[in-house]
């Protein structure tokens, strides 16, 4: 019995081992989830021998699993701050980070809602916005800093509920148990039950930007680097675009 | 440890016991009814209360989140009759825990009743007392410690419950936020020392309350 259980725990290291070859883990904000998914496709159809498993999560989310040691080769995070986090905690190299989108804030209604909004003073008559979380979820970072930049927050904060990640506070909307969501423009984009109640001024919110990086642990670093290449070249863009986010060219990128 | 912590600390305790405060009647009739009684339906009923136990808890908030959402058959119907909402506010929490933490309340009332020997509600009625007087003078008080055990037992589940919570809570600090949601999200915020400060008062409390269940399950006098 002694030998049995010996000999099955040996298995262990080897099955991971299989688990591992061949596979890119890349972390990525939730409102990524359909450009990625489609980008690692068009990836795997030259590059068969890779797979690509996306992990979608809030960024703030990811990087508390990155920090906790959670293997993953490629971070794509909605904003810079929870990047800069990941780099002080020595997770991932400085240089490794390269700024890849920037998207835009909308408010978002029930397709079927007589909501007539036009602006951030209207979001103060709702009973209830829904908005990712405002402490540490980029979406929300970026709704608060929105409504502070206008003077509104002390007012329409007693009626946010918070979510998980951006598309949590896209579904509550969805659902009906919210007047309204402050999302991005992509995430309005992949919601049939929802529409543009009006688009947030890019001039008064801070500038909206992903950034991707290279895990300094990272499992698969050499099977992981083309794939972060690929997420920058042409072919990607034209998905990032098709969806509706702004691809920063590569030129502007480095400093 | 600041105000707001406190805050939260006390709203948990009091969202718990309004929760088993407002299950004990229906529980007690419930447990007294699958202790003593007969009835058709009786196994299906059982395999019901069971199923809080047993399911996912996100799924329970999941189904509760469908029901007493604004577009829901109840939330709806509450919306539209009385202006009432559910989901998203201090009454949504309630009933997660309650729904959470029935079951385990009848279990243990259920148990309660059921080691009362029926021998003397049997004598209690033979001498003339009708079925609510035994129940009230003969069955209630033979069964107090078990039931002030399920009591306690019900509560701290209450307290700890997460799955169900967080589907019909949101996150809202400062009013529908209970300690598991508050670490959970203090995690995630990458504030560890108030997650972890925060996770030792569950703790203290969930030691407190099983020391006292088992005190009266094991019949120390205190009732």
């Amino acid at each position: 019995m002694k030998i049995r259980v010996h000999s099955w725990f040996s298995l262990i290291p080897l099955l991971t081992t299989f688990a591992q070859a061949g596979e890119v883990r890349i972390a990525a904000a939730a409102s990524l989830s359909e450009a990625i998914m489609e980008i690692a496709t068009a990836y795997q159809t030259t590059h068969p021998e890779t797979k690509i498993t996306p992990v979608f999560a809030g960024s703030n989310v990811l990087a508390r699993q990155i920090e906790s040691g959670a293997p993953i080769d490629i971070f794509f995070s909605a904003d810079e701050k929870t990047m800069d986090g990941l780099v002080k905690s020595e997770r991932i190299a400085k240089d490794a980070v390269v700024p890849v989108l920037s998207n835009a804030l909308v408010v978002v209604v029930r397709e079927d809602s007589t909501l007539s909004l036009q602006s951030a003073e209207d979001l103060a008559k709702l009973q209830r916005l829904s908005i990712a979380d405002p402490a540490a979820v980029p979406a929300g970072v970026y709704a608060k800093a929105w409504l502070t930049g206008r003077h509104l927050w002390e007012k329409i904060q007693p009626i946010t509920v918070g979510a998980d990640n951006v598309r949590g506070a896209l579904a509550v909307v969805e659902a009906g148990n919210a007047d309204a969501a402050i999302v991005y423009r992509t995430d309005a984009a992949v919601s049939r039950k929802v529409k543009i109640a009006f688009a947030v001024p890019a001039t008064e919110t801070p500038s909206i930007v992903y950034l991707a990086a290279l895990c300094k642990e990272a499992p698969n670093a050499a099977e992981a680097k083309p794939f972060a290449e690929f997420l920058q070249g042409e072919k990607a863009a034209d998905i990032f675009r098709k969806r509706g986010f702004t691809v920063i060219p590569p030129a502007t990128s480095k400093p | 440890m600041t105000s707001a912590d406190g805050q939260l600390i006390l709203f948990t305790l009091s969202a718990a016991a309004m929760a088993v405060l407002v299950s004990f009647p229906i529980g007690i009739a419930v447990a007294w009814a699958l202790a003593r009684k007969r009835w058709p339906g009786k196994a299906l009923v059982e395999t019901l209360l069971t199923l809080p136990l047993v399911m996912p808890p996100v799924a329970t908030g999941l189904i509760l989140l469908k029901l007493c959402g604004r577009r829901g058959p109840v939330g709806g119907w509450l919306h539209q009759t009385f202006g009432v909402e559910i989901i998203f506010t201090p009454k949504a929490v309630v009933l997660a825990l309650a729904v959470m933490s029935f079951p385990l309340l009848v279990r243990s009332l259920r148990t309660a009743f059921e080691e009362i020997p029926r021998d003397l509600e049997e004598a209690a009625a033979t001498l003339g007392k009708t079925p609510r007087q035994v129940f009230f003078r003969v069955s209630l008080p033979l069964a107090r410690r078990g039931i002030a055990a399920g009591i306690i037992l019900a509560f701290a589940r209450a307290l700890g419950e997460f799955g169900a919570t967080v589907m019909v809570a949101g996150l809202i600090p400062g009013v529908t936020e209970t300690l598991p949601l508050a670490i959970y999200r203090s995690f995630q915020t990458g504030d560890d020392s108030r997650a972890w400060m925060l996770a030792g008062v569950s703790a203290a409390i969930a030691f407190v309350a099983v020391a006292v269940s088992g005190w009266f399950a094991r019949g120390k006098r205190l009732l």
